[in-house]
């Protein structure tokens, strides 16, 4: 794997809950490395998942099948997945594929800890 | 500015590597700003052609990383103004017909590109190449929504007295 072809994700603990917060565009090339990396997150967060996207400018459907693959796994393994903090142009994915209501999505990381 | 029918306005060969997607719709992006899209439609037109792209490396291509395609983007004026983008490659062909997008009430990952590069796009269509290959030409039209912005109105009347010179999406 290339170094342009990995993300870096930054995570913290809140209580049962990991928080994960990507930094970059989320495409084709990252989207192997992101999977990865939520699904250590998602071994480790006792009941809940949080991905802030705070920091990601622009995802592909690739970046889209890989939370809908997360979410997935969460559902399987009794967890809860929130998505928060979306930027425009990311939230405008979701909207398109008409997942934004498939998600739980909220604004900020203390309502995606109570979600 | 001149229509499709010249060469375009831009051009770039790529091989089929997903590490060059940024540069490529980094490239549509901004020229879409420069002709008057505002910044939600310039991310879904680079949106658009970044799907494409996906598509032919992983279907077309099937992930090989030497495989070429050509993207290339005409800014649009007249009655109608707006961008083409038209993305070649020399990958396997397909029926056009047979590039669809899955129902969305199956929610599961992968899929998605085809029914993206519709929802986008005003004018989508699918050609096999003579010799090998497919075609793909999207075409956007600016819409009332679109705000250009003064620093954009200045490029285009600089660009329109410049104006002298004169790709395939698998199911």
């Amino acid at each position: 794997m290339h170094d342009a072809d990995q993300i870096e994700v930054q995570s913290e603990t809140r209580g049962d809950a990991i928080i994960v917060r990507p930094i970059g565009d989320i495409d084709l090339s990252r989207a192997p490395h992101l999977r990865e990396q939520l699904s250590g997150a998602l071994q480790e967060a006792e009941a809940r998942l949080v991905i802030n996207l705070d920091d990601v400018p622009y995802m592909d459907s690739s970046g889209v099948a890989t939370l809908v693959e997360t979410m997935q796994m969460c559902r399987r393994s009794g967890k809860k997945l929130v998505l928060c903090q979306l930027q425009d142009r990311v939230r405008s994915i979701f909207e398109i594929a008409r997942l934004d209501m498939v998600f739980t999505i909220v604004e900020n990381t203390d309502e995606a800890i109570n979600a | 500015m001149n229509d499709a029918a010249s060469s375009p306005h831009l051009r770039l060969e790529m091989l089929s590597q997903a590490r060059l997607l940024s540069a490529a719709r980094s490239m549509v992006g901004n020229f879409a700003q420069r002709l008057g899209f505002n910044e939600v439609e310039c991310g879904q037109i680079s949106l658009a052609v970044d799907e494409a792209l996906c598509n032919i490396i992983n279907h077309g291509y099937e992930k090989r990383d030497d495989g070429q395609i050509w993207l290339s983007v005409w800014g649009l004026e007249g009655e109608q103004p707006g961008i083409r983008v038209m993305i070649e490659d020399a990958a396997r062909q397909v029926e056009p017909d047979q590039i669809k997008s899955r129902d969305l009430d199956d929610v599961r990952p992968g899929g998605l590109g085809v029914f993206i590069i519709h929802e986008i796009m005003d004018e989508v269509k699918y050609d096999k190449r003579e010799q090998e290959g497919m075609r793909l030409t999207m075409v956007k039209r600016l819409s009332s929504d679109s705000r250009p912005t003064s620093s954009s109105n200045e490029t285009r009347h600089e660009e329109s007295s410049h104006s002298g010179k004169g790709g395939s999406d698998h199911a």
